[in-house]
């Protein structure tokens, strides 16, 4: 394989799994869940170290006084929506329609942003009107530490899909870029799922008790 | 990059080659040199500790010296020497076993030598920048938070740096192992050095972040005021040593379990025998895998956790002890009745199997949660963790490196000299830790810099001393072995030990594309299997075609240069923001490569077939 991988592919040319086609294309598909199993191991760190200090806010504001699940709602919202998007994309990536893919990631991309200001927001009023810092309490640490790692996959995140979507703008969907947007997407679910579990974990159970 | 102009190239080039080389092989040498390298330097570190605890209330170092004389000792040990020579031993053979032309990600491949190398360098820059970490390899909270200077900075940094090499080469090999095996190779017929490293490759996978997170909260305490160790501020300092172990332990089943692997492979090799218990073996490996996740708080008995967590935890381990006893008279029965030969990677067979054995009854006495709360912390542990990973890994590491040789540089090393650079380690060795045990059990504790005369601890710690500089005569004699047998030794040509697997099949060294064909397999130990059917060698599973390789890449050089200058600039901007410039510059190196990586096709290139009719690439 080499040269005819870059050939353009139209709908109806390609074979069945454009992502899996090759073997590179497999393993990247496979080395990416591995990646994503690791990755796992790193938040489940971050959630219990979080767990562990969640209480520990000293005169700072408790979890209780601090949450407002409004916004935290929308930005819920916002992302699985965003998720969606990003499997309509792959859809059409599987059927060869690039044009199509490009608008649903560029649909993605914008959700992605929307959802990044809402937190740099939602950061900002904390450490202006709370009194709630990185250095302010243990909890404000294990705080910042775990949603602004989950933020800063959200930012990594946009910028591989943006840069990906700019490089191919031209020459469209062919075997050697499908694997590479097929696991850029698979990453984005991942960040999704993470912050699922960030809503309930910090955001639900920190309001309940 | 046509082969036939490769035979005569000055410095320069050859630097280059392997400054940008993503072939397995190269890389397998580039982490023996590194790893080698700092072997050595670990290895005068425990000479100076040694000397330093020769006589009671010595004044050989100071007491601070002496801190970070062992903590250096032991991260160096485990990261920087055991991890890379296994990594030597994993790059060398495991892709030749399973029949493929290189491993799944060639690149990341020297992505992760380079972070390990980077890392590693970062580490030991301390010594030079006021001052080496001095918390323990352990560094647990709050000591390491508020050991003063930079010190553990550097050891926060370079970790991080290196165990994200180390990382990335595990998913590298787990990839390869399920992907690229040849035609016929099924899981059950995989030779169990490559088992091993699979199961040691998801460890890696499984472990290692919880190192990375440790790491970096570390960082934020240290370098930007955050509090999740210090109490003061609501932190607590447990967290730390959970995350510590849930990696920790994990750690030494990774450096143990390959060479486990790899002593399997050796032994059944120089006893002609299959190896006995081949499936046990498998079902061995992968539970001690499992149970590996489930001990960690071992290391925490005295920590507080309470008599139930203890116990759960005690309970745990010793299971361990189970799967590892079946491995121990596995290989006892493989050579029962078996034609052996006491080749030198036998020779470090046969003493690592009692070496390795002490050491696992050492550990299942510390498993006695009760009894621990006597043995914690004294030379008793010192004694238990030296058997296991001198006898087991050390010694796995001299085997395989005398055992692949032929396949890392195309000669065998000296089997006389070989000889005479074990029998010194290996009594060395047993002077050195077995007295240590005894030591920990009068109360003498580790990690302290003088011990008290008229304690009855004199005579120990001399045999400990003299011992030691044993096991410095025998490591001296193998590199004396490596010399002489570059400068004097014949090329071995293919398949010098009479071997069974599949790297036995290719020239030694290989060509750069392995196998000109790939191979069919037709059973556990694929090239015996047609030795006894009177073949020889292995049937192909193609056709001679072109043969399609990945491209030599500066990138991860420059990836990892980016995150060590990153590195320096953190460290430093404690003391001055404006180093914060650096630090981001550091990033952006990386950053800008990575972008590099993914912008720009690589598309590799082919090797025809004509030329392999000719005989490119091979020497
Ligand atoms: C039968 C198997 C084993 C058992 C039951 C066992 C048990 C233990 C226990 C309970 C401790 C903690 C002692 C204490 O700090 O008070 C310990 C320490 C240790 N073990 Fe093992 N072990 C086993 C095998 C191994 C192997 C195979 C390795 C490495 C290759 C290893 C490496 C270590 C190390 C490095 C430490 C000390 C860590 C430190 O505190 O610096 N052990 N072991
Ligand atoms: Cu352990």
């Amino acid at each position: 394989m080499s040269a005819e991988e870059l050939k353009q592919l139209k709908p109806g040319q390609g074979p069945h799994e454009p992502e899996k086609a090759t073997l590179e294309g497999k393993n990247k598909f496979l080395g990416f869940w591995f990646f994503l199993g690791g990755e796992t191991v790193l938040f489940a760190s971050l959630f219990g170290t979080y767990l562990a200090l969640k209480n520990s806010n000293l005169d700072g504001p408790s979890t209780q006084e601090l949450f407002g699940l409004e916004l935290v709602f929308i930005m819920t919202m916002i992302l699985l929506t965003s998720s969606l998007t990003s499997v309509y994309a792959m859809y059409h990536m599987k059927n060869y329609d690039f044009k199509k893919m490009m608008i649903w990631l560029g649909i993605t991309v914008l959700l992605g942003l929307s959802f990044l200001s809402l937190e740099v927001y939602e950061f900002y009023e904390y450490v202006m009107h709370d009194g709630h810092t990185f250095t302010s309490s243990a909890f404000g640490s294990a705080f910042y530490t775990l949603v602004g790692t989950h933020g800063a996959h959200v930012i990594f995140g946009l910028c591989w899909i943006t840069s990906l979507m700019i490089r191919n703008a031209k020459r469209g969907l062919n075997l050697y870029n499908a694997p590479k947007f097929y696991v850029a997407s698979l990453y984005w679910h991942f960040i999704d799922v993470v912050w699922v579990f960030i809503f309930t974990v910090v955001y639900l159970m920190g309001k309940v008790g | 990059m046509s082969t036939a102009t490769v035979q005569k190239r000055g410095f320069g080039a050859t630097l280059w080659d392997y400054l940008t080389t993503v072939d397995h092989k190269k890389i397998a040498i580039l982490y023996l040199v590194a790893g080698g390298f700092f072997f050595l330097l670990g290895g005068l570190e425990a000479l100076i500790i040694r000397i330093q605890l020769i006589k009671p209330d010595n004044e050989f170092i100071s007491a601070g010296l002496y801190n970070q004389m062992f903590t250096m000792h032991g991260t160096t040990m485990i990261f920087l020497a055991a991890m890379p020579l296994i990594f030597t031993l994993m790059n060398i053979a495991l892709p030749l076993q399973i029949g493929a032309r290189d491993v799944a990600f060639p690149f990341l491949n020297s992505l992760g030598f380079w972070l390990f190398a980077f890392g590693g360098v970062l580490l030991n820059l301390s010594w030079f920048f006021g001052g080496a970490p001095d918390a323990g390899w352990t560094a647990y909270a709050p000591l390491s938070v508020q050991s003063p200077g930079h010190g553990m900075d550097f050891y926060v940094m370079g970790l991080q740096i290196s165990g994200a090499g180390t990382l990335i080469g595990g998913i590298n090999f787990l990839v390869t192992i399920v992907n690229m095996r040849a035609p016929g190779m099924t899981y059950m017929r995989m030779p169990m050095f490559t088992w091993a490293s699979f199961v040691t490759s998801i460890l890696i996978l499984f472990a290692f972040p919880a190192l990375t997170v440790g790491l970096i909260l570390m960082m934020f305490d240290r370098m930007f005021g955050a509090n999740f160790f210090d109490p003061t501020m609501g932190g607590n300092v447990i967290i730390w040593e959970h995350l510590f172990w849930i990696f920790g332990h994990p750690e030494v089943y990774i450096l143990i379990l390959p060479v486990f692997g790899l002593f399997s492979d050796v032994i059944s090799t120089f006893s002609k025998k299959r190896l006995f218990g081949y499936s046990a073996m498998v079902f061995a490996t992968v539970l001690i895998g499992f149970l590996g996740f489930m001990v960690w708080a071992h290391h925490m008995f005295t920590t507080g956790l309470g008599a139930v967590a203890n116990s759960i935890f005690a309970v745990a381990t010793m299971a361990i002890a189970v799967p590892t006893g079946i491995k121990i008279f596995n290989w006892l029965f493989t050579m029962w009745g078996g034609n052996i030969r006491m080749t030198v990677p036998m020779l470090w067979a046969v003493g690592f199997i009692p070496s390795f054995t002490i050491g696992g009854f050492g550990g299942v006495m510390l498993a006695v949660a009760a009894a621990d709360y006597q043995y914690h912390d004294t030379y008793f542990v010192v004694g238990h963790f030296h058997y296991v990973i001198v006898g087991g890994v050390v010694f796995g590491i001299f085997a395989g490196i005398t055992y692949w040789w032929p396949l890392l540089f195309g000669k065998v090393l000296n089997e006389k000299l070989g000889k005479i650079a074990f029998w010194p380690f290996f009594i060395g060795f047993h002077m050195t830790f077995f007295i240590q045990h005894i030591l920990g059990l009068m109360g003498m504790p580790r990690r302290y810099w003088k011990f008290q005369p008229n304690e009855s601890l004199d005579i120990g710690n001399l045999v400990s001393t003299i011992g030691a500089f044993l096991m410095a005569i025998g490591t001296i004699v193998f590199i004396i072995n490596i010399i002489y047998t570059a400068l004097k030794e014949e090329k071995c040509g293919t398949d010098p030990w009479d071997g069974r697997t599949l790297e036995w099949t290719v020239p030694s060294p290989p060509p750069f594309y392995n196998f000109k064909q790939i191979p069919l397999v037709r059973g556990l130990d694929a090239l015996w299997v047609e030795k006894v059917q009177g073949n020889g060698e292995m049937t192909p599973a193609e056709p001679l075609g072109d043969i399609h390789m990945p491209n030599n890449t500066f990138i991860p050089f420059m990836i990892s240069l980016g995150l060590f200058i990153a590195g320096i600039g953190f460290i430093y901007q404690v003391d001055n923001k404006q180093w914060l410039i650096v630090g981001i510059a550091g990033l952006l190196i990386t950053f800008i490569s990575m972008f590099v990586r993914s912008m720009k096709d690589d598309l590799g290139y082919h090797v025809h077939k004509e030329d392999l009719e000719k005989g490119a690439g091979s020497k």
